[in-house]
């Protein structure tokens, strides 16, 4: 691809076809993560950024080396990474003493920083401490809130809408009910937020829906929310503003009923109800001659003062 | 005795059902929000702070999450299923969290310097039907296709004069020979003719001279028709000619009003001079007349 003003210009099929995809669409691609290391990283936060890594497999990238940068500081480099790997969901970990294994979690868009949420590691057991049999890769997660943190304070709202951006995966119209097994579990109290991940278990209940049991896999989190950026009321409404194409038009005057019954309305012309045809008789049959009429139309009385 | 024993029978298969429903269903104060589209649910619900101090964490934590996800699959259970390929999938609605783009939305293409144009001109695209079937057009697309491939090849182009077709006409035959024999230095001016050969009809004519010597009642004849026009006062008509031009100036006129610049570059015309025929030009016929350079296709006045 030469570079050329700024722009980059493809130069086979193939790097076309490459920057085609990563142009802006209609219907987005499913949003991609790029995981980092700071400067200095815990073994606790570098074992928790492969576990994430694990749990966003196909649309995530791992970075392996350290990369020395203090988003909150100066997202710039970050804005690099995020551009150069198509990328617009992060998560950034360091360790340091003032800010002990440190999680970033964050979103961009048009690869500027939206949200970014530092979160504390207090407590955590990974994939590989909790012996269990684990979920299949890239398998849709089940997210679940609980907390009226989440519903009530601005901030964890914001968190709860980064976490689902984060962990909900590719936009998909039908699920297989049978791969429904894994459940991500956020839990806002005291302070603190609780992530915990299960395998879900379907047993029989003796009706049509299963009854639920769920079983640790790990990784589980006891995260503290230190500092936070939210994007502006401006951008990001910006960033949730749909394209004009993506919503199909209303169609007027159709209808449809809770049994599915499509109604539609329609506007008729008034009916003319001389040209009527009523029953046909013999009496009623026009005469050739012209009908010779005894009775006059009653005249209208005009009024002259 | 019967009749209590189905109400009995019934209210077992009550108790029964609700006994079964007991293990899938759970109560809370407020009702979860779904957002079916991405698996989401959201708890409401404040969380018991003394169970949460006094249980084991992990426990509590579980059996939270046991009943949401409870809740959430009771939902997803109640959308439309269907057996795909021996799968028992679910139909998903859309999403309905509110969530930001990734990248703005992708601006619609600038317009071509064509389009630009054909909107400042108010050019619409036009339809091809309203192309009609042309049997000739086909033909000559075909020769010029064969030509082309004739080319392409090497092969020796056949030219205007004999057109590959499976069978000739006569006419064409002979226009063939024509074409030979006028295809030399001296224009086939020297070529023999055969014993039956009729001159090729309808080819480009020659002029023709009158003897110099020769119908002296002729020539006498045509001179003092000059002489008697020159002579006569009133100029002469042509109305032919006359009708042609005073069109001509009317087109003239209007096209100049079209072009709304009245005045810039307009001739000065004399229109009645125009009308009138000076002296001798184009009274002659024959070798005087054409002498000058006229057009010889120019009609002479009727006599």
């Amino acid at each position: 691809m030469a570079r050329m003003d700024g722009v980059v210009k493809p130069k086979t099929k193939r790097s076309k076809r490459f920057l085609q995809n990563r142009e802006a669409k209609l219907v987005e691609n499913a949003k991609t993560a790029m995981i980092l290391k700071g400067g200095n990283t815990s073994e606790t936060v570098t074992h928790a950024l492969k576990d994430v890594y694990a749990l966003k497999k196909p649309n995530a990238v791992l970075y392996k080396k350290k990369n020395i940068m203090r988003p909150f500081e100066d997202p710039t480099s970050l804005e690099f990474f995020s551009k150069k790997s198509d990328c617009s969901l992060f998560l950034f970990g360091s360790h340091n003493k003032k800010r002990p294994n440190n999680l970033i979690f964050g979103r961009m868009f048009d690869s500027h920083v939206l949200d970014m949420f530092e979160l504390g590691v207090d407590r955590f057991s990974s994939l590989k401490d909790i012996k269990s049999t684990k979920c299949a890769e890239g398998t849709k997660p089940m997210l679940l809130f609980a907390g009226e943190l989440f519903h009530t304070d601005t901030e964890y709202t914001r968190l709860r809408s980064v976490l689902t951006d984060f962990f909900r995966g590719p936009t998909v119209s039908a699920v297989r009910l049978a791969g429904l097994e894994h459940v991500l579990h956020f839990t806002a109290q005291d302070g603190k937020i609780y992530m915990r991940s299960y395998r879900v278990k379907l047993k029989k209940s003796g009706c049509r829906t299963p009854r639920v049991e769920l079983e640790e896999i790990g990784p589980a989190f006891d995260f503290v929310l230190r500092r936070t950026h939210l994007a502006s009321d401006d951008l990001y409404k910006t960033a949730h503003r749909q394209p004009r194409g993506l919503k199909a038009k209303k169609k007027k005057n159709i209808s449809h009923d809770t049994f599915g019954t499509k109604y539609g309305r329609l506007h008729m012309q008034k009916q003319n109800l001389d040209k009527l045809q009523t029953r046909k008789m013999k009496g009623l049959r026009k005469r050739k001659g012209g009908v010779k009429s005894g009775q006059t139309p009653p005249k209208k009385v005009i009024n002259t003062q | 005795m019967a009749a209590c024993s189905i109400e009995d029978v019934l209210a077992k298969a009550e108790k029964d059902e609700a006994e079964k429903l007991k293990s899938i269903t759970v109560n809370k104060e407020l009702d979860l929000e779904f957002d079916i589209g991405n698996l989401l649910a959201l708890d409401k619900n404040s969380i018991n702070l003394r169970e949460f101090k006094q249980q084991n964490k992990e426990d509590f934590l579980r059996s939270l999450a046991r009943d949401n996800a409870q809740l959430l699959i009771n939902e997803i259970w109640k959308h439309p299923s269907e057996r795909v390929e021996d799968v028992i999938v679910v139909k998903l609605p859309d999403p309905t969290t509110p969530l930001p783009r990734e990248k703005p939305a992708p601006k619609p293409r600038p317009p071509t310097k064509w389009e630009q144009f054909a909107k400042l001109k108010g050019i619409q695209k036009k339809k091809k039907t309203n192309l009609v079937w042309d049997e000739e057009r086909v033909a000559k697309n075909e020769f010029n296709r064969l030509r082309n491939v004739a080319r392409a090849q090497k092969i020796k182009v056949p030219g205007i004069g004999l057109a590959p077709s499976a069978k000739q006409s006569k006419a064409e035959l002979s226009r063939a020979v024509s074409v030979a024999k006028t295809s030399t230095a001296s224009v086939g001016k020297f070529q023999d003719h055969l014993p039956k050969e009729k001159t090729p009809k309808n080819t480009g004519k020659k002029r023709t001279f009158q003897p110099v010597i020769g119908d002296f009642a002729n020539e006498k004849q045509k001179q003092l028709d000059l002489l008697k026009v020159m002579d006569s006062k009133k100029p002469r008509l042509e109305i032919t000619k006359a009708v042609n031009k005073q069109m001509r100036e009317e087109d003239a006129e209007a096209a100049s009003k079209r072009r709304r610049v009245p005045g810039q570059k307009g001739r000065k015309r004399n229109m009645p001079a125009k009308g009138k025929r000076s002296g001798p030009s184009g009274k002659g016929k024959g070798k005087a007349s054409k002498g000058r350079g006229r057009n010889p296709r120019m009609k002479q006045g009727n006599r």
